[in-house]
């Protein structure tokens, strides 16, 4: 009874060390990785890098058209995800009468966030670029975009609208305001930052997606700048994606470079939203 | 009071948009199934339904083209296989100690850490297999190509293994305290709480987890198109290369198909089946989630 209490501990210890260790290596392994990212591609990251178009001699490519193709895709992603997602979030929160249908949509939006992102490309290659006749332009990314992360805005602005406290609301209401001028003048600027971060982390997700743009055809070698929405572009994964297919190495050292600049890209747009929710937090109190 | 009646007429304009913003999600599903449907039909009717299946080959772009989908198939299978075969195991177990042997106060360390890492983007995973994962391989298998399904599997499996712990833990969490004291209670050490109390209650949304997980790897694309190989081939051996159902149809994009065209329509072909498999196990993953609100 003794050496099977003694051994029983033994084994929750031994238990408790493997998933320790396991936890241990398996962030040591994505740290270490993110480290040798770093150390390859930093050193290659100088003003020229930033300003030159991409080249066929690797010391002389940079990122230029890649890192304004890149901005130029998210602003258009933003706009639209602003536009469409908060809106949709507003009717499923607000004005959907609870029942099939609104369950079907809840369903919809689930299912759309597990779908393969490339999928997203070829509904785009489809509809966008074939029946809208919009080439493969910076429209069509920023619109596919948008629609890839459409479910991600719609759940999170949904939680800041539910998690605003509902006397307000009925005092509104009872004051005579309508459900829209609620709506208005109080749950959307209270809102706003729980709203923003959804947002933020939408960006986030839309700013390294690869396989959607591919699909809708972008090109891999832009040697000049968008002058429009409708003009052909090329993004900063996309030409990680290309320098990396290249058989020189010298061309590998140039993608580490571009994947550090969209790794830090990414994780400041995390940090960000991650800086609004524990500011938000603290100041909100009711 | 015109001001009150134009009040009414912009609220009205403003209702119509929030419903038809919630609606457009329908309209992606309904769009992305009609698109591929679609593009797919007269592929379906020249090859016919038989040779896509049962075709050992896919070489949709040779002059003697043959339509098999097993090698794609089985491609992504492979690497599923090898990401599902590490990432899951490991998942769970790190779940389970942040979950049950940390404390809290680690957990709220930890756990924005790993969100993080799941936010990496694919694109530098692929980066990861082909300039470090392999090359490390390569060491112990000196005889690995510089594409394989062992490489990108691997690096995948690390790519979903943030996913799966961070939706396992939640799992976790939302056992209620009470069943793991009783346990305790009872003479319980934590591990033999956490084997036999704990993960079985959670079990539903653990298994909704690793099936999103299975999802993930299925759909991944950046990785296998980097590392994995770009050529279709029926093999069941992990260390050589093949192309995956996604690598193809980032293959094919890349090259300049014309509209209309019979391979332009396989990459169509190839995302029907991806949808179909994703749909499958997205339905799958929704089961076992609802299972969860039901028992607690």
């Amino acid at each position: 009874m003794e050496t099977s209490t003694s051994r029983r501990k033994l084994f929750n210890q031994l238990m408790k060390i493997l998933g320790l260790l396991g936890l241990g290596l398996s962030l040591v392994i994505l740290l270490t990785l993110i480290f040798d990212l770093i150390i390859r591609g930093g050193s290659r990251i100088d003003f020229n890098f930033l300003t030159s178009f991409p080249s066929r001699r690797p010391s002389e490519a940079g990122l230029l058209s890649a890192w304004v193709g890149t901005l130029f895709v998210m602003l258009i992603t933003a706009v639209m995800t602003i536009l469409v997602g908060v809106s949709a979030a507003i009717y499923l929160e607000e004005y959907a009468k609870p029942g099939p249908m609104s369950r079907l949509i809840e369903l919809n939006i689930l299912n759309l966030s597990a779908m393969p992102s490339i999928l997203y490309g070829l509904l785009a290659l489809g509809i966008f670029v074939h029946q809208f006749r919009l080439g493969a332009s910076l429209l069509t990314a920023g619109l596919t975009l948008s629609l890839l992360v459409l479910p991600i805005v719609i759940v999170s602005s949904r939680e800041a609208l539910r998690a605003l406290p509902p006397n307000l609301k009925e005092a509104s209401f009872a004051l005579g305001a309508t459900r829209f001028q609620t709506l208005i003048y109080y749950q959307l600027p209270s809102s706003l930052s729980g709203i923003m971060t959804g947002v933020i982390l939408a960006l986030s997700r839309a700013i390294g997606e690869t396989a959607p743009l591919i699909t809708i055809g972008a090109l891999t070698y832009i040697a000049f700048l968008p002058k429009s929405i409708m003009d052909p572009f090329t993004v900063l994964p996309i030409q990680l994606f290309n320098w990396l297919s290249r058989p020189q190495p010298a061309f590998h050292v140039n993608a580490a470079a571009a994947g550090v600049i969209l790794l830090l890209l990414t994780l400041s747009l995390n940090l960000l939203a991650i800086y609004i929710r524990i500011r938000v937090r603290k100041s909100v109190k009711w | 009071m015109g001001t009150r009646q134009s009040r009414g007429w912009v609220e009205k304009i403003f209702e119509t948009w929030f419903a038809a913003c919630a609606y457009l999600s329908i309209a992606v599903t309904a769009g992305i199934v009609l698109t591929l449907v679609w593009e797919s039909w007269p592929f379906f009717q020249q090859v016919g339904l038989v040779e896509f299946l049962f075709e050992k080959e896919w070489t949709p772009l040779f002059s003697d083209a043959k339509f098999g989908i097993q090698p794609l198939l089985l491609g992504t299978l492979m690497t599923t296989l090898i990401a599902c075969a590490v990432a899951v195991p490991l998942g769970i177990l790190i779940a389970a100690t942040l979950s049950e042997f940390m404390s809290s106060r680690m957990r709220q360390v930890i756990k924005p850490v790993i969100e993080l890492l799941a936010g990496i983007p694919s694109v530098i995973f692929g980066y990861f297999a082909l300039i470090v994962v392999t090359p490390f391989l390569q060491k112990w298998i000196p005889s690995l190509p510089g594409f394989s399904l062992l490489a990108a599997g691997l690096t995948m499996s690390f790519m979903i293994l943030p996913l799966i712990v961070s939706l396992s833990e939640d799992a976790l969490q939302a056992v209620p305290s009470s069943l793991r004291e009783a346990s305790q209670a009872l003479g319980g050490t934590v591990w033999e709480t956490t084997w036999k109390v704990i993960l079985p209650s959670a079990s539903s949304g653990i298994i909704s987890a690793c099936i999103l997980g299975v999802s993930r790897a299925i759909g991944e694309t950046m990785v296998v198109a980097i590392a994995a190989g770009q050529q279709p081939h029926w093999t069941l051996d992990p260390t050589e290369p093949a192309a995956t159902m996604t690598a193809f149809m980032v293959q094919v994009a890349l090259g300049d198909l014309p509209h209309g065209s019979l391979g332009y329509q396989t990459v169509f072909v190839v995302g029907l089946t991806l949808l179909l498999m994703t749909l499958a196990f997205n339905f799958l993953a929704l089961q076992f989630r609802s299972r969860i609100r039901k028992s607690f």
